[in-house]
């Protein structure tokens, strides 16, 4: 009856050596002109299972608007598109495993059934010893809905911690990546 | 807003592991605590498809970054981008990088004494066409030493990044060539478990799309997640 499906290319590593074959206009940068809502910094640390800093992983991002849209034929709320921004961002880590992204905080989006998500990035981790990218998402300390964000709501609690950015400077939000070990980030099976 | 369609889990087999201990770096690169289930939503089923930037022509061509022409075998590589139903993937981004014919790449980090090619830089970008085809021309890249283990060679290959419909399609792979000896002995390539997604990855040797006195062809389609239900067609 149903066709045959055609199976999955694989997926490899990144390696070491991406920097200069994903130059991407914008790069961590993702306010394109005049975006609404707050600008924000959102940056962190990328540790391994040594606790030493990883410098050659690439972190991307992929989130909202400040009204809560997402620019993609898929998302058809009656919200509006923001010409000013673009909600993908990609960002190597420097020598000390710093990431740092300038953007906007998200607003809050449609979840499964009549739920509603926190204001959250989608958060991608590519690198050398990573034969698979890895899947997380950055939330926000300041965010009431949390407490109801219907993916929260599916990690054990002690661990929900480490989706959750603390606000370190009136505009400046901090999240460390842990890839393996004490405090390990929560990663998605997805 | 209606819930969403997902998009089909990682195939078994096809997919590699996150530790794989034969590649070193894994080690201390895997998470050890379960991954934690994640349903798809508007957040996952959405990503980037516009705002690219611009695409020129001559990104789709390596051998024409330079003043001169690049040393090595110069090579036309083109596919489809299909999703697990067989649906082209059109208008998306792909993104390729590699090394050079000597096996160098033009990165800082590379340490590896081969030449540098001044003519060549090794990076490139298409959009796929609205059949989901793409296709550029470079150079063969070359294999290359790296430290993993005693006398360990990556097979020569050229990286792949592709974006597709939903930011849960994204994919970074390699391809390689057909017949590589060094397959056998590389822990980048065996770490997909199953056999047969391995050859995947692998790239066929293609006359139609050899161009007489110019350069070899070589085919490679790749295949991103599907729709887990995909409505009714009438």
């Amino acid at each position: 009856m149903s066709k045959q499906r055609l199976g999955q290319t694989p997926s490899q590593t990144v390696g070491p050596f991406f920097h200069f074959g994903l130059p991407y206009e914008g790069d961590s940068n993702l306010i394109v002109g005049d975006a609404q809502g707050q600008r924000i910094v959102m940056e962190g640390r990328v540790t391994d299972g040594n606790g030493e800093p990883v410098p050659d992983v690439m972190i991307e991002i992929w989130q909202a608007n400040a009204a809560g849209k997402y620019d993609h034929p898929e998302d058809t709320q009656a919200k509006p598109i923001d010409p000013g921004f673009h909600g993908f961002g990609r960002c190597a880590t420097d020598k000390d495993g710093i990431f740092r992204f300038q953007t906007v905080k998200p607003g809050a989006v449609p979840g499964p059934g009549n739920s509603l998500q926190a204001p959250h990035l989608v958060t991608f981790v590519f690198g050398r010893g990573m034969l698979k990218q890895l899947l997380t998402r950055i939330y926000f300390e300041d965010e009431a809905h949390n407490a109801n964000d219907p993916i929260l709501g599916l990690v054990p609690e002690a661990r929900r911690g480490t989706l959750i950015a603390h606000k370190t400077a009136p505009a400046t939000y901090k999240l460390d990546i842990v890839l393996q070990g004490e405090g390990e980030t929560v990663f998605f099976d997805y | 807003m209606a819930d969403v369609i997902g998009y089909n889990r990682e195939e078994k087999g096809a997919q590699p592991p996150s530790l794989y201990l034969p590649y070193k770096s894994t080690e201390f690169r895997a998470p050890k605590q379960p991954l934690v289930i994640l349903p798809h939503t508007l957040s996952e089923v959405t990503g980037p498809v516009y705002g690219h930037g611009k695409v020129l022509p001559i990104d789709a061509d390596l051998t024409r970054q330079h003043a001169g022409e690049p040393q090595g075998e110069r090579i036309i590589v083109s596919g489809k981008l299909l999703d697990e139903n067989g649906r082209p993937v059109p208008n998306t981004l792909v993104e390729v990088w590699q090394c050079n014919a000597a096996g160098r790449y033009i990165h800082a980090r590379d340490q590896h004494p081969a030449p540098l090619d001044p003519n060549f830089s090794g990076a490139g970008r298409v959009v796929t066409d609205a059949e989901g085809n793409y296709k550029f021309t470079t150079i063969k890249p070359g294999a290359y030493p790296w430290r993993n283990h005693p006398n360990a060679w990556r097979p020569a290959h050229i990286h792949f990044s592709l974006f597709g419909p939903s930011f849960i399609n994204r994919l970074v792979t390699q391809m390689y060539f057909p017949g590589d000896p060094l397959f056998a002995f590389d822990p980048i390539y065996q770490g997909i478990p199953d056999v047969k997604a391995r050859e995947r990855m692998v790239s066929r040797f293609d006359m139609d799309s050899t161009i007489p006195e110019w350069a070899l062809g070589y085919k490679f389609d790749i295949v991103l997640r599907g729709r887990n239900a995909t409505p009714m067609e009438d």
